[in-house]
């Protein structure tokens, strides 16, 4: 009783955080809103020119840039487009004496905010002489991508992305009360409420604006952490699972800058009883969706076994206060795997068991891996890469005995 | 809807054939936009067939009470964004009722020498990228910074997203669309190194339009954070420490420099830039002193230095033009608060008219 007291006082509070402003604007001087028309206007009528957003990772491997420029008329494809620039020495990402980084278009999206022709553009980044710089690592991917033997086995990749919502100016979780905690986690998951569930409007908006900008959102949910949510992009082939999930990142983070909400890729923004953020990575090839899939999976998660620390190690910073064997995760340092088992690092559903093909969910990846870096890993590991049989046998047999 | 929003919007291509024309001039400090509006019969574009007209010169600093009407000259036409329809803004230059131009109007030079033959066949072009701060409106501090205190360093700001690096997105984008439905060469917009800072480029232009579309585009943009509520300054260096200034770096090719053998030229006329350094900087803007001090990406205001992608020097040269052979160079040392007529012109002039 004294509980739902308290709940009580905190409504008001954690309604007022959950309500959004739309940030910086309010005019005592004007008594209509203009701001708006501007944004909103369509100048198809008036000019053929378009607003392209180019979109690229700054130097610490997480972080987002854009700017924009005018392209003199609607483009279809990223190779219309011309290479750009942008000062690397204020990314972290090149000197100041030789500034100059080259942005190469390699996707397109239609542009939700300014709507019309307008696009998004992911981008990835090269110094002069067309080196890819050390923190792109879609080139790598693209590379491991056009292996023929990857191309033939149509990778799909399905990429669980979890985010924690933060109010601005405290870095505490969106709904929490300042200075406390709310209710222990079991009544958030998929919840609906004014006490359990914070922020819908960013994930609806999100769910709508990825829809329109032509990303493969397949889903969104509450999470188990209250504040905490979920979108799952895909199934998308190859590169473009990185492109789709670089992509509706962008797009959920301008969508929290306009709600005046911060967005957080931490994997584990809340220490003690709180569920971490993860980006579990659905995976399947061509193989393992046929008559007989389920054994070519079987094969794939042996290969993953004998690679666990070289994935680990590309899952995302900070991953081990995450994966910690609670809160649904398995322990970092023990590879596992299991039917429909969500402590394990890597599940296959009941579905897939049951028909004998499917596809495998790898849940170590942190919500802050990079997209390149893990399809194209796993690509790698199972399609590409051979242990020696010594190895094989032995973790076969370490397996089957974990089962 | 309110009907205050409905009058606003009212469509009078329906019902007359009259538009409204907004006169923009520059006020007595150089840096002051001043505007006011009038019906015409009916639509205009060509700013030589618009009616001349006048202000009160006592109340701008521009002449004195006893003798106080200064003329409008129509230079330069543009949709208006604001009023949308047939409506106009109309940039303007400022006169004596004797046909002078009066001191603080430095279009007039600028067009003299932009008529040079020796310049008009030189096709000048120029990219200008205007930076500039929006400011909290009644405490002058920076939009999205917490009063009596400083954010994170610099660091996750440039071309930053999220609603802890980016503030005041809509107050650009809503420019933006302004822009090109004005009609100015708008070529792109991004976030600053510094929070809260801003930039927009406008451009390629040719000659004395560089600085019909610049000032223009500031008119827009001064009007919409009046909307938003916002304060807009053109500063060089809003705030002193370990925060970057405002700049409007100008980009200028001339035909000789964009074709076969260009890079030389550029460099021939880097070379003149660097003779006249003194002269181009006491005509770059007022208070660049406290921002070209040699770190924050600019090159210290008593040294004229040039490079290829260096933003720490005068003048840089991109990348692309040194591979090509051919193309263009930033002149990184004009303030944010300088006069795009003042900067086109004397480039011009160096370059293409001086001969040391």
């Amino acid at each position: 009783m004294w509980g739902s007291l308290l709940m009580n006082n905190q409504r008001l509070r954690t309604k007022s955080s959950a309500k959004f402003r739309v940030f910086a604007i309010k005019s005592e001087n004007s008594t209509v809103s203009r701001l708006d028309d501007l944004l909103n206007l369509d100048v198809t009528p008036y000019t053929d020119k378009i607003i392209a957003e180019y979109i690229w990772i700054g130097g610490t491997g997480i972080d987002l840039r854009s700017k924009s420029r005018t392209i003199s008329k609607p483009v279809k494809h990223p190779l219309e487009l011309p290479k750009w620039n942008y000062d690397g020495s204020s990314t972290g990402q090149a000197p100041g004496e030789d500034s100059e980084v080259i942005l190469y278009p390699q996707a397109i999206f239609k542009d939700p905010f300014r709507g019309g022709n307008n696009i998004l553009v992911i981008c990835d980044s090269y110094t002069p002489s067309g080196e890819p710089i050390p923190t792109n690592k879609r080139h790598r991917a693209a590379q491991i991508f056009s292996n023929k033997k990857v191309i033939d086995e149509v990778p799909w990749y399905g990429i669980e992305q979890e985010y924690t919502l933060l109010q601005t100016n405290v870095k505490w979780p969106l709904g929490w009360p300042v200075g406390g905690y709310p209710g222990p986690q079991g009544p958030y998951y998929c919840s609906a409420g004014a006490d359990k569930s914070f922020g819908r409007d960013i994930s609806d908006a999100h769910y709508k604006a990825c829809l329109y900008a032509g990303i493969n959102i397949s889903g969104t949910n509450g999470e188990v952490m209250p504040g905490q949510w979920e979108f799952q992009v895909g199934p998308s082939v190859g590169i473009e699972a990185g492109d789709d999930v670089w992509c509706a990142r962008y797009i959920l983070e301008r969508i929290t800058e306009q709600a005046g909400v911060v967005l957080s890729l931490d994997p584990k923004p809340i220490e003690g009883d709180w569920n971490g953020a993860g980006c579990h990575t659905n995976y399947s090839t061509k193989s393992m969706r046929e008559e007989g899939g389920f054994e070519v999976i079987k094969k794939a998660i042996l290969n993953l076994s004998l690679r666990h620390k070289d994935h680990i190690s590309a899952y995302g910073e900070g991953n081990e206060r995450r994966l910690t064997g609670k809160h649904e995760t398995a322990d970092i340092n023990t590879f596992s795997w299991g039917v429909a088992n969500r402590g394990c690092s890597i599940r296959v559903g009941r579905e897939t068991e049951k028909q004998g093909k499917g596809y495998l969910e790898d849940r170590r990846p942190a919500s802050n891996m990079d997209p390149y870096v893990v399809t194209s890993l796993l690509a790698e590991t199972t399609l590409l890469w051979e242990p020696t049989l010594e190895a094989e046998a032995l973790a076969a047999q370490k397996l089957a005995l974990q089962v | 809807m309110s009907l205050l929003q409905d009058l606003i919007d009212i469509n009078l291509s329906d019902s007359t054939e009259k538009i409204i024309a907004e006169y923009i001039w520059i006020g007595g400090s150089g840096m002051d936009l001043r505007s006011k509006a009038r019906t015409l019969s009916k639509v205009e574009s060509d700013p030589q067939k618009l009616p001349k007209w006048n202000y009160d010169g006592s109340s701008t600093d521009q002449a004195p009470g006893d003798d106080s009407e200064v003329i409008l000259y129509p230079q330069a036409v543009f949709k208006d964004p604001f009023r949308r329809g047939n409506n106009i803004l109309v940039m303007c230059d400022a006169y004596t009722p004797g046909g002078v131009p009066i001191p603080t109007n430095k279009r007039f030079n600028a067009a003299t020498i932009f008529s040079h033959p020796e310049v008009a066949t030189e096709e000048p072009w120029y990219g200008i990228e205007q930076e500039y701060t929006l400011l909290q409106k009644d405490l002058h501090w920076p939009l999205g910074w917490p009063v009596g205190g400083f954010p994170g360093p610099q660091g996750p700001y440039y071309c930053g997203i999220g609603a802890d690096k980016a503030f005041g997105r809509q107050i650009v984008d809503s420019h933006y669309k302004a822009c090109l439905y004005a009609g100015i060469n708008i070529s792109g917009i991004n976030g600053e190194v510094m929070p809260g800072q801003w930039e927009f480029q406008v451009g390629p232009a040719v000659g004395i339009s560089a600085g019909d579309e610049l000032w223009v585009a500031r008119y827009i943009l001064e009007r919409i954070t009046e909307l938003a509520g916002v304060v807009l300054s053109f500063d060089p260096k809003p705030i002193p420490g370990d925060w970057n200034g405002a700049g409007a770096h100008t980009n200028y090719s001339t035909k000789s420099m964009r074709n076969e053998g260009g890079i030389d030229v550029i460099k021939k006329a880097i070379e003149k830039l660097g003779l006249r350094h003194k002269e181009h900087i006491s005509a770059y803007g007022e208070g660049n002193d406290r921002r070209l001090t040699g770190r924050h990406e600019t090159a210290d205001i008593n040294t004229f230095s040039w490079g290829v992608a260096n933003r720490g020097a005068s003048i840089r040269v991109g990348r692309d033009t040194e591979q090509a052979g051919k193309g263009y160079f930033e002149d990184r040392r004009p303030a944010s608060n300088m006069d795009p007529y003042v900067v086109t012109s004397m480039i011009a002039e160096t370059t293409l008219l001086w001969k040391p």
